[in-house]
């Protein structure tokens, strides 16, 4: 028995450890991000191929409202992905009421980013934008622009769902304190996509 | 339990400062768009803040800079080497695409 535990000790590998030292809520988070992250590699990808190759691209985003509002939106998640890891730190300090106020804090920011987005979809939508039509050009920006945005829209919305349910099940001891944690992951994820998405659709309309 | 206290104190200021750095290299984003630079110069600019961006987001918030070495290296070569495989086919004819636009 003794002998056992020394050959888990001794290779990482061996089978009853953790080779990355994490629980297996955690890894399978990473492992869905990284795949999730090739999705939407491929998007925003598309969607900058096809920009360039349509010289009638439009170019709808000024300085005000689009960009200023983009900004907005940007600092919103950057400052809820702040109050996320604020949530974890009092987790793991054992502050259970302290940890649920962070997470609503961070739902706050996420709810004030899809107010924004959605604003913005409307605009674009009164301007008579969908997916198969636009009155300035190509017809592919609406396509490429409403599913890369789309996406990421959705993925905030699951992720203000996630984090409500972790707040109410971690205040009531249902959750310990790595489901924050990973909830965390995720929610830092989508605020990494949108540090992607922010420059290449928005403040590159400038340039190109 | 002082020692405890300390150790948290240093954290929290560690992921304010984060922040504060994000927020800079989004508003220096923002000037940069700007200003005329040439397509490339910009698109480069941009993506290298953004990368950095990113890796910031990761390291601190994602605590992947805490985490054993292994899981980086299990998780990060993978993503780049698939985005360069998309990339290699796409961006020859995205540059010739550009230069055709003059």
């Amino acid at each position: 028995m003794a002998q056992h535990a020394q050959g888990a000790a001794v290779s990482s590998w061996g089978g009853g450890g953790r080779p990355y030292a994490i629980g297996s809520k955690k890894l399978g988070m990473w492992l869905f991000i990284i795949s999730d992250a090739l999705t939407f590699s491929v998007l925003i990808l598309a969607y900058t191929y096809v920009r360039i190759s349509n010289p009638d691209w439009p170019r709808p985003f000024e300085l005000w409202p689009s960009i200023t509002m983009a900004t907005v939106m940007t600092f919103c998640l950057l400052s809820s992905s702040v109050t996320m890891v604020m949530a974890v730190l009092s987790g793991q300090r054992g502050d259970r009421g302290k940890t649920a106020i962070w997470i609503w804090a961070t739902v706050a920011g996420g709810v004030a980013f899809i107010v924004l987005h959605s604003n913005e979809w409307l605009e674009l939508i009164h301007h008579g934008v969908t997916p198969f039509s636009n009155p300035w050009g190509s017809p592919l920006f609406g396509a490429t622009f409403f599913t890369l945005t789309g996406l990421h829209m959705t993925h905030v919305t699951i992720g203000v769902i996630y984090l409500a349910v972790v707040a109410l099940g971690f205040k009531r001891g249902k959750y310990d304190t790595e489901d924050v944690e990973v909830s965390g992951l995720y929610w830092h994820f989508v605020d990494l996509v949108w540090m992607f998405i922010f420059p290449m659709v928005y403040l590159l309309s400038n340039v190109v | 339990m002082s020692d405890e206290v300390a150790h948290e104190s240093h954290g929290n200021r560690l992921y304010l400062t984060v922040w504060v750095v994000l927020l800079v290299m989004t508003a220096l984003e923002v000037v940069l768009a700007y200003v005329a630079l040439s397509v490339t110069v910009m698109l480069v600019t941009l993506l290298g803040l953004s990368i950095f961006k990113a890796a910031l987001i990761m390291a601190y918030f994602m605590h992947l800079r805490f985490e054993k070495f292994s899981l980086t290296l299990t998780l990060v070569p993978m993503l780049v080497l698939c985005i360069f495989l998309i990339v290699v086919f796409f961006m020859p004819d995205s540059m010739r695409l550009l230069e055709m636009r003059g």
